[in-house]
């Protein structure tokens, strides 16, 4: 297979960048789109020229650190799949593919396509988490979970906190990114005592950082590559309005 | 010569961690304020760590190469951990747990830390539930577990396939939690670049920022190496991309005894290898074989024809097929160890029965599971294995079976430590996978993610009290020490010396041709031939390596080209010292396979000569490194032939 490449090129965040043209060719259609990446880049390095950057490192879709915006879709076509896991039987011979970065405020370029996404540890630092230190824990079974409550959970904690929802928000918001993580303690009683301090304290970091607000478009879940929920949202709400209106407590 | 104390204590097997509890030295709360502690590396083990020293107010610098800590390679594992809860009344217990778990290493694991581990094993899930982690449930609410290869019981806790990441997000949330708190600051995207000794301790590090291409210099009055195992030296292994040797190499080059190197995991189920561009290798969970049941026709004939695309695998009647794991072992059947599978997957590949386009790979059939069970029955239990497998392989697993094939996943060799974790450096620990002390000479599926949390939340809290205690009038060394000074310059020119050679071969060719050599020689069988071939090679490997690599981009830049070269420069001194302990072990065990020592195909283990420990201890790069043993006493199990049939 052969394509066409336009690939965002920029060298730190203090310089402008660019669109770069690239042709390859003797693609494999079972060659991962990154593996695809790395051809593009050894024929970069055997003529001298300086590779594009990129981020990965588990490629087998989890790690989240895969970040590619392939002609206008986070991860590119393949629904609810992560960059590493889109593989090039999903293009056509002769296609010609945009990549480029996450954009948005709170994530800057590193370089070329990468991105710092420093903000969501910073979200999770604020109150993503139950205060638990090592050694207090009771036995596991002595607190009944609900099985369905477990599983919405479990859906919602599947996060891997790779950016896409941002980057395909229109207003780059990182509402389900925090919608996930709330849920995910929110629907588990050990995350009870403190579902009004966390709600309150990701939502004050999250604006803190600089994302964008939500309004209502689902790009997001449309692009989760592990199909994370709007409803997450929708009990992201409902969490905040709690905590902000019909409880005491203060972050 | 190393003087290699374990440090066991006294006393029965199952007294001597409580009995050493009781007895470790303690720091107070306002001493413990003013100690550092570098933790490198942010997986279980490591983020577990950080996050315990934190709370227990210790200062915490965390360092991982990845752009966040939660992105670190245990966050792939898939199937589970095990726990000798007996919440299932099946007979389990944390004397069978430890038992199984020393068999499983084909005996050549410490009986005292493998004691330890399965006792704490209980804490670890009390932990893990009270942070949140969503594991599997039963209706009535309580926690589900499954069977695992190596164990009759079924003592394994899971998150769906996901357990690992489940496992890694609880202690990445706590060790935000203590981030944010102040007590602990991280370093993302830095790697670890030298370990700084001063009188013979360790006190800091040197570290690369990733994004810049500086040097930083950071002290600590100990450094944890939580930095995982070095599979990649094989270049195609289930690690992630990122995984290496670097900071476990740097630490042996400054003293530290590396064990057992010859000891790695080749996982049994893994996607077969399709083309020379292939970057990785990705796991299908052993949770699988709970329901899979692995063929190959009986005859090379149908091999043959399903190679050529003549024929396929529903083809094959049930009468022509060949359950080879069930045949040759009845009693664990598809549940065998992981190196007992992947030898007999190998064994029927070169036996000529070998299917899919190379022929390298077998069959895992869940036809049975689904006529049992029904299809939504058998697809909850596999959640996102089945549509991975797919995406990947472009096959339903629920229309026809599987190919799989074994790929490197696990190293159970690494820094030699003591009981207390420590390496043979003071005051330098490792950690979970980058150390060697628990697995033995084979790991048992859901038995990382237990180790790694084991010596992070419930081992290195107490232990390294111990140490510190002795240590807490001494005051943060002057980064200009001259010790500082000299790792960092010793490291800027290898750096430098990286980026002049401007050659011709790129670093992957040479991380490819380094573990071709290795996958063949020093793999799933091993003989001495072979190995003293490999030897040769990888030296003539290396010197090419410095001579002809090219190394694109700038020094003081972002620059993963030259970070690669880096990691391989040292995989290519790592792979030699492999090779040279595969050569000394004259006997087969666990993964280490050698054709001259079996038994119609069976392992066959030496335990008059090599019921040791190889820690193998630096003397130059160029040189002969020294051998240290440290003999294994087993005083409450018997050394018999580990047998599974």
């Amino acid at each position: 297979m052969k394509f066409n490449l336009k690939v965002w090129r920029q060298k730190n965040a203090n310089t402008a960048g660019k669109l770069v043209d690239y042709t390859i060719d003797q693609i494999n259609e079972d060659m991962s789109f990154l593996e695809m990446v790395d051809v593009l880049n050894d024929n970069l390095v055997r003529k001298g020229e300086d590779p594009i950057a990129f981020d990965h490192d588990c490629r087998e879709g989890i790690c989240g650190m895969c970040s590619m915006y392939i002609s206008g879709r986070a991860h590119g076509p393949q629904h609810g799949a992560t960059t590493c896991q889109l593989y090039m039987r999903k293009f056509k011979d002769g296609d010609t593919i945009y990549v480029e970065p996450w954009r948005a405020r709170a994530f800057p370029i590193v370089k070329d396509l990468v991105v710092d996404r420093g903000a969501f540890d910073r979200i999770i630092a604020a109150g993503g988490f139950v205060s638990a230190n090592t050694g207090q824990a009771q036995d596991a079974n002595n607190l009944p979970v609900n099985k369905d409550d477990a599983e919405k959970a479990m859906d919602a904690a599947a996060c891997i906190g790779c950016g896409a929802c941002v980057a395909a928000c229109k207003n780059a918001s990182a509402m389900l990114f925090v919608s996930a993580k709330v849920s995910h303690l929110a629907l588990l009683p050990q995350g009870e005592p403190e579902r009004n301090r966390r709600a309150l304290a990701m939502v004050a970091q999250m604006d803190a950082e600089g994302f964008g607000n939500c309004t209502n478009t689902g790009a997001c879940e449309a692009e989760c590559p592990k199909e994370i929920k709007l409803v997450n949202i929708a009990r992201l709400n409902r969490e905040y309005a709690n905590a902000a209106f019909a409880s005491e407590t203060q972050i | 010569m190393a003087t290699l104390d374990s440090k066991i204590p006294e006393g029965p097997l199952d007294e001597k961690w409580s009995s050493y509890k009781e007895h470790a030295k303690l720091v107070n709360p306002a001493n413990k304020r003013r100690l550092e502690v570098i933790v490198v590396g942010t997986g279980l083990a490591g983020a577990s760590a950080a996050a315990s020293l934190a709370e227990l107010g210790y200062k915490v610098k965390t360092f991982c190469f990845q752009d966040s800590p939660r992105r670190a390679h245990s966050i792939a594992a898939q199937g589970g951990i095990n726990s000798a809860k007996n919440y299932k009344n099946d007979g389990d217990s944390v004397h069978r747990l430890f038992y199984d778990t020393i068999k499983g290493g084909d005996f050549r694991a410490r009986e005292a830390n493998v004691y330890r581990l399965a006792e704490v094993s209980v804490n670890i899930i009390d932990q893990c539930v009270a942070q949140g982690v969503p594991f599997a449930r039963e209706y009535g609410g309580m926690l589900d577990n499954r069977s695992f290869g190596g164990a009759q019981v079924s003592r394994t806790f899971y998150a769906r396939g996901q357990t690992g990441q489940q496992l890694l997000l609880g202690a990445y949330q706590a060790l935000e939690r203590q981030i944010g708190l102040g007590n602990v600051t991280q370093y993302s995207r830095h790697e670890m670049v030298d370990v700084v000794t001063i009188d013979g301790k360790a006190r800091g590090i040197i570290a690369k920022d990733l994004k810049t291409g500086k040097l930083e210099r950071h002290f600590g009055h100990a450094v944890l190496l939580c930095t995982g195992g070095y599979g990649n030296v094989f270049f195609l292994s289930t690690n992630a991309m990122g995984s290496n040797v670097t900071a476990a190499w740097k630490a042996y080059k400054k003293g530290a005894c590396f064990a057992n190197p010859c000891y790695t995991q080749i996982h049994p189920t893994c996607i077969p290898v399709t083309g020379d561009y292939q970057s990785k290798l990705t796991l299908m969970s052993e949770s699988l074989r709970n329901d899979g049941r692995v063929w190959v026709p009986k005859s090379a004939e149908d091999a043959k024809a399903i190679r050529e695309g003549k024929k396929g695998p529903l083809d094959i009647k049930e009468e022509d097929r060949d359950y080879y794991l069930e045949r040759k072992y009845p009693s664990f059947g598809n549940l065998c160890p992981r190196d007992i599978a992947s030898r007999a997957a190998k064994e029927a590949c070169d036996d000529g029965r070998g299917v899919g386009k190379t022929g390298l790979a077998v069959y895992l059939d869940f036809a049975d599971a689904i006529n049992r069970l029904g299809v939504d029955v058998v697809k909850a239990r596999y959640g996102e294995l089945f549509p991975m497998y797919q995406n990947i392989t472009n096959q339903d697993p629920l229309k026809t079976p599987m190919m799989i094939y074994p790929a490197v996943h696990y190293t159970m060799g690494g820094l030699w430590v003591d009981y207390e974790l420590m390496t043979s450096v003071q005051g330098l620990y490792a950690l979970g996978e980058a150390n060697f002390s628990d697995h033995g000479a084979n790991r048992l599926g859901a038995s990382a993610l237990m180790q790694g949390l084991a010596d992070g939340y419930f081992v290195i809290p107490y232990t390294i009290g111990n140490y510190l205690s002795g240590d807490i009038f001494t005051k943060p060394i002057d980064l200009n020490h001259p010790a500082f000074v000299e790792a960092e310059n010793a490291a800027q020119e290898r750096m430098q010396k990286l980026m002049s050679i401007k050659g011709k071969r790129t670093v992957d060719d040479f991380h490819k041709a380094l573990g071709k050599i290795m996958w063949e020689y020093c793999g799933m069988a091993r003989s001495a031939e072979g190995l003293t071939k490999a030897r040769k090679m990888i030296q003539d490997l290396r010197k090419e390596f410095w001579s002809d690599v090219a190394v694109p981009g700038e020094i003081n830049d972002f620059n993963p080209e030259l970070d690669k070269a880096m990691r391989v420069a040292d995989f290519l001194e790592q792979g030699e010292l492999m090779v040279v302990d595969a050569l000394n072990r004259n006997e087969s065990c666990g993964g280490h396979y050698r054709v001259e020592f079996q038994d119609q195909g069976e392992a066959k283990r030496d335990d008059e000569q090599y019921a040791y420990v190889a820690a193998w201890e630096f003397t130059g790069v160029d040189a002969e490194p020294i051998l240290n043993k440290e003999e294994l006493k087993y005083e409450n199990i018997k050394l018999q032939v580990r047998s599974y049939k």
